[in-house]
């Protein structure tokens, strides 16, 4: 054990550890960063947007200096079928501001940055360094870590366990039940190479503007799970995820679905001539706030991915995760200033911030949507994309047949599949989970 | 007794990619590592300084992002560590850089005591000419060891030390006086993980950074593109290999006999060699 | 060459163009280094006669031989044999005091030699002794050196191009030595085809004292272990080399890889995995930070041919891949491949060895 103690420390280097690392240090707090990964970002995979509000908090002028692909102008939601997609677009000219509200990066460059900023802030960071478990005093609460390095434990007053969504670290302490099959997806993801032009060319982009388009339906075979095309300055990310358990049942492959989402008539001219660079798998939350663990303990916090808070219906997890590790800081900052230990009672503070802010409030609304579309994967991702494609054809199809007995023609298709009160039951499920 | 380690930091050679049009090296999102054959040479001092006592100081000339593979020596072990950046650096060819690198390592000597030992790798992974280590002994009028497979004795009194050269056909044991230059086979030692204490050292510690004046270079045109007599004039993708390999058949003929004569086919000479020495020979 | 990947320098700037300074303007010849240790040539120095006689048919000029040596027979021979191989003359430098490769004494001979005869250009074989004797020539004579050439040419102006390839064979560079002489370049072993030796008279042969006592010469040289009799691996040197990967599947099954190795009389080794599972030790280990082998042949039983394995093995003359994946890397650099498993394959390729090469020996244990 090092003689040396540490106010706090975080075990992570993604998004919500570096949140965390920095709010600590900002806040005059001495703290050790510990990742595994042989620099912070090497272990973090993501489509990836980076949501400039929740980041604006912990780092005002982030602008300047951080390495940002495009920023979004346009939004794009494709409902698909084998051969086919209906989409819903939405572009404005007002995310051409001078502060953009969202925007496309490349992790590995970004938590580089982010990570210098926490260094920057006097926070200490140790890479290539794996937390082993925790050290407990005869009590049973967490007082530091103990890691892979000779003579590597170390204490603290709070352990902050931002080790994402796969953390052994807290199964194995069980602070927390590892993440079952059915809430936590498997996504792949490629890196495109396209020069400049071609990008803004196929997607109607000029300068740094940048657009998203997450996609559902057939893609994923009946399974659950949404596939995601984004802009970057000289490439594209696509990639497409689904629940571990419909892969275990169903023995589909991830990479199976990605190549044939990359095939999909929609998909495959705009990634047309591109130079594959890196392919990446990640997990991902998805069970909600139903499948939240315990979030604070004696001596220590959970926070971002590990504490599976990921908002799976509008895809939100950076922000999530970096929220979720400032407020865990600001919430340790507080008790510290009182000059209070790190007990669960006084830790619980983490929880009431948390639970007050967005990020429990969105989980909350959508707290029944994993389990509807798991339970009804087969109609939202098969069925129904399958009945919209081909009702929007109907529609537009210009082939002399009388429009009201078009109109008749796409209500029998739906009934047919799904009877009456399956369309109503599925739109009243749907509307209860989505409030 | 100090030791001074050369190191490079180099792109992780394994990732490298050429573009197809420009042919350029696309450096774009290629890690960077310490140049694998520094390692066992860092490992070697390090030995050495835990026996003898002592400092190990890392040196490494390149831009400023170096600096990352810097603090990673200092998180193996070592006590110190020197940036020598600047532009007029950059170009630098084996010659420039053993100019450069000498010059630092006088300056190191002045400011923190006379080394006893420059230790460097083999070679690095993008240069692979393994110049620059001789080139620096030859600056600085140490004598060199070069393809040391082991350090087996130092006399620091006596001023000598003995180490095992391999040479073509064998080992060579050879002795010399103290400072001397040696360059570490690869394979000969594995680099220890740091303690945690050396790792949170390492994480707070400030490099030391020297421009070329910091470093008393007294002539730039030494250094750099200027100062390097060679000169790559064309960079190109080496043309796909004609053959790829040609398949074995596994069924007609049981597979072993039919391997075995083809290599003898392509490689006559090889079946008589290994004749005789299966006899003994 | 540090940055080998830099963008070639833009035209119009001096060092791209040649402007031969006046005093090496007589700087003529192509020479070659002839490689002897222990009253051994080192068979890349005919190698490079070969490069070298096409290079100074090239320019019309002669090529020199030379050879450095201790006084007697084995230094003789290797300068009559010079001229069998092409040389139109050899230097020699004989002391006794060269008996033993030593940094000092051999870089004193070579740039003495140099710097009295001026050559325009100066190869030398990218050996141990000769990676270790060129970088301190260079550096004394502070002109400019190429390693590891792979093909070497003269422009029409009469520079020597030395292509080379860096960041394991990903890309290729042709560099120039444009104003600088000797232009110096440095080729391993078998990457230059051996010229026919035709048997010629020994020709001219120019002598040069060494200039140097035992006393001048600080590294001693204790003792010499040739590989035969050292227990230790002679992987990097082993003209047979059969190793095993993680296609082999458990520790137990790299026995296979030792009985083949054994019977061959070749030396045995590991892709890196194998190493950092503890199945093999480090010493095995053949790679970018293994040992690099230029066997005649190597036999790669369940390895998949990354590129930091491929970086160890692609000089081998004949490559044999034995893997179950047909997709594997290895195939593409590989000469033969086989597609099956090598846990079956190993013991009958054993058998067949031990019956084709000698049906009465016993096998030799390889240390």
């Amino acid at each position: 054990m090092i003689e040396e103690k540490f106010d706090a420390i975080v075990v992570g280097a993604g998004m919500a550890g570096n949140a965390a690392t920095l709010t600590l240090a900002q806040r005059g707090l001495k703290v050790l960063q510990l990742e595994r990964g042989e620099y912070s970002g090497s272990k973090n995979v993501q489509g990836a947007i980076l949501y400039a509000d929740m980041l604006e908090k912990l780092i005002p002028d982030f602008r300047e200096d951080a390495p940002l692909e495009r920023h979004l102008v346009e939004q794009r939601f494709w409902m698909m079928d084998d051969r086919a997609h209906v989409g819903l677009h939405y572009r404005s000219e007002d995310f051409n501001e001078e502060r953009p509200n969202r925007y496309t990066i490349i992790r590995a460059q970004f938590d580089k940055w982010f990570s210098s900023k926490v260094r920057e802030a006097g926070a200490v960071v140790l890479c290539e360094t794996t937390v082993t478990e925790l050290a407990r005093d005869a009590y049973g609460r967490v007082i530091g870590v103990r890691t892979d390095r000779h003579d590597g434990e170390v204490h603290a007053d709070v352990v902050v366990l931002a080790e994402g969504v796969n953390g052994l670290l807290g199964t194995k302490a069980e602070l927390r039940a590892r993440p079952k099959p059915d809430n936590v997806a498997l996504a792949v993801k490629e890196m495109h190479f396209l020069p400049r032009e071609t990008i803004e060319a196929r997607f109607n982009l000029k300068g740094d503007e940048g657009t998203v388009i997450e996609a559902a339906g057939t893609i994923s075979r009946g399974m659950t799970g949404m596939g995601f095309i984004y802009a970057n300055k000289e490439c594209v990310s696509l990639g497409i995820g689904c629940l571990v358990a419909d892969f275990q049942r169903t023995g589909e492959t991830p990479y199976g679905l990605l190549e044939r989402f990359k095939r999909h008539p929609s998909v495959a001219p705009l990634i047309e001539g591109s130079e594959v660079k890196e392919y990446s798998a990640h997990l991902i939350p998805e069970g909600g706030y139903n499948a939240i663990p315990q979030l604070y303990g004696e001596g220590w916090v959970v926070v971002g991915d590990a504490a599976q808070l990921n908002n799976a219906i509008h895809r939100e997890g950076s922000n999530l995760a970096m929220t979720s590790g400032r407020i865990a800081a600001e919430a340790i900052f507080q008790v510290k200033s009182r000059k209070d230990p790190m007990t669960k009672e006084n830790l619980s503070l983490y929880k009431k911030m948390l639970d007050d802010s967005f990020v429990i409030k969105d989980l909350k609304k959508y707290k029944d949507m994993p389990q509807l579309m798991h339970i009804q994967s087969q109609n939202f991702f098969l069925t129904y994309p399958q009945l919209v494609s081909k009702a929007m054809q109907n529609f537009v199809r210009v082939d002399g047949t009388p429009k009201t007995e078009k109109e008749k023609t796409t209500l029998r298709s739906f009934v047919k599949a799904r009877s009456w009160t399956g369309l109503f039951g599925d739109a009243y499920r749907f509307a209860r989970a989505w409030r | 007794m100090h030791i001074v380690v050369c190191i490079k930091q180099v792109p992780d050679s394994a990732q490298i990619r050429v573009h197809p049009v420009t042919n350029t090296i696309m450096r774009q999102g290629v890690p960077t590592i310490i140049n694998p054959y520094d390692l066992f040479a860092l490992e070697a001092a390090l030995e050495l300084r835990d026996k003898f006592g002592g400092e190990v100081t890392v040196l490494t000339m390149g831009p400023p992002s170096a600096e990352d593979s810097l603090r990673k020596a200092l998180t193996f072990g070592a006590d110190r560590a020197v940036l020598l950046t600047d532009r007029f650096f950059a170009g630098a060819d084996t010659l420039a850089t053993s100019y450069a690198l000498a010059t630092a390592i006088r300056k190191i000597g002045e400011t923190y005591g006379a080394p006893d030992i420059i230790l460097t790798g083999k070679q690095t992974i993008d240069g692979d000419t393994a110049q620059v280590g001789p080139g620096i002994a030859k600056r600085l009028g140490l004598l060199q060891l070069t393809y040391v497979a082991r350090i087996s004795t130092l006399d620091l009194a006596g001023r000598t030390i003995e180490a095992e050269r391999r040479s073509e056909g064998g080992v060579q044991m050879l002795r010399t006086k103290l400072p001397c230059l040696i360059s570490m086979l690869e394979a000969t030692n594995e680099i220890r993980r740091g303690a945690m204490v050396d790792a949170l050292r390492a994480a707070r510690a400030t490099i030391v950074k020297w421009s070329a004046q910091d470093a008393g270079v007294e002539d730039i045109s030494k250094c750099g593109l200027r100062g390097s007599p060679t000169i790559v004039k064309k960079v190109f993708a080496p043309p796909p290999r004609a053959e790829k390999a040609v398949m074995i058949d596994c069924g007609s003929r049981p597979p072993a006999e039919a391997l075995i004569e083809d290599i003898f086919r392509r490689q006559p000479k090889l079946e008589a060699e290994l004749v005789a020495l299966a006899r003994g020979f | 060459m540090s940055e080998a990947a830099k963008t070639p320098a833009p035209a119009g700037r001096s060092a791209t163009k040649k402007e031969l300074p006046d005093h090496f303007k007589g700087y003529k010849h192509v020479w070659v280094f002839i490689e002897q240790e222990r009253g051994q040539v080192h068979p890349v120095s005919w190698e490079l006669l070969g490069a070298g006689r096409q290079l100074a048919d090239k320019l019309k000029v002669d090529l020199a031989a030379v050879v450095i040596g201790p006084e007697g027979e084995a230094t003789r021979q290797a300068a009559a044999e010079a001229f069998c191989y092409g040389a139109d003359l050899t230097y020699v430098v004989a002391d006794n005091l060269l008996a033993d490769y030593r940094n000092e004494s051999y870089t004193k001979a070579l740039t003495d030699v140099v710097n009295t005869y001026k050559p325009e250009i100066l190869l030398l074989g990218a050996t141990t002794l000769g990676r270790d004797l060129a970088g301190s020539v260079a550096t004394t004579l502070l002109t400019g050196l190429t390693a590891d050439c792979t093909a070497l040419d003269v422009d029409a102006d009469g520079s020597l191009a030395a292509t080379r390839p860096t960041f394991g064979g990903s890309l290729m560079c042709t560099i120039y030595t444009l104003n600088y002489r000797p232009q110096m370049a440095t080729v391993r072993p078998r990457v230059m085809q051996m010229p026919e030796r035709v048997q010629r008279d020994t020709g001219r042969i120019v002598t040069h004292p060494l200039g140097l006592v035992e006393d001048d010469i600080v590294t001693k040289v204790l003792s010499f272990l040739p590989d035969r009799e050292s227990a230790n691996s002679n992987l990097a040197f082993s003209d047979v080399v059969v190793a095993g990967g993680l296609g082999l599947g458990s520790p137990e099954n790299f026995q296979l890889v030792r009985q083949l190795a054994s019977v061959l009389g070749a030396e045995y080794g590991c892709s890196r995995p194998l190493v950092q599972k503890g199945w093999v030790t480090s010493d095995r280990q053949i790679g970018q930070t293994g040992k690099t082998i230029r066997p005649k042949l190597y036999i790669a039983a369940g390895i998949s041919g990354a590129i930091q394995h491929r970086v160890g093995v692609e000089g081998a003359d004949l490559i044999v891949a034995i893997n179950t994946d047909k997709n594997a890397p290895i195939f593409e650099f590989a000469h033969v491949g086989i597609i099956t498993d090598a846990i079956r394959l190993l013991p009958a390729l054993t058998e067949a060895f031990r019956a084709r090469l000698s049906p009465h020996s016993r096998d030799r244990i390889a240390s």
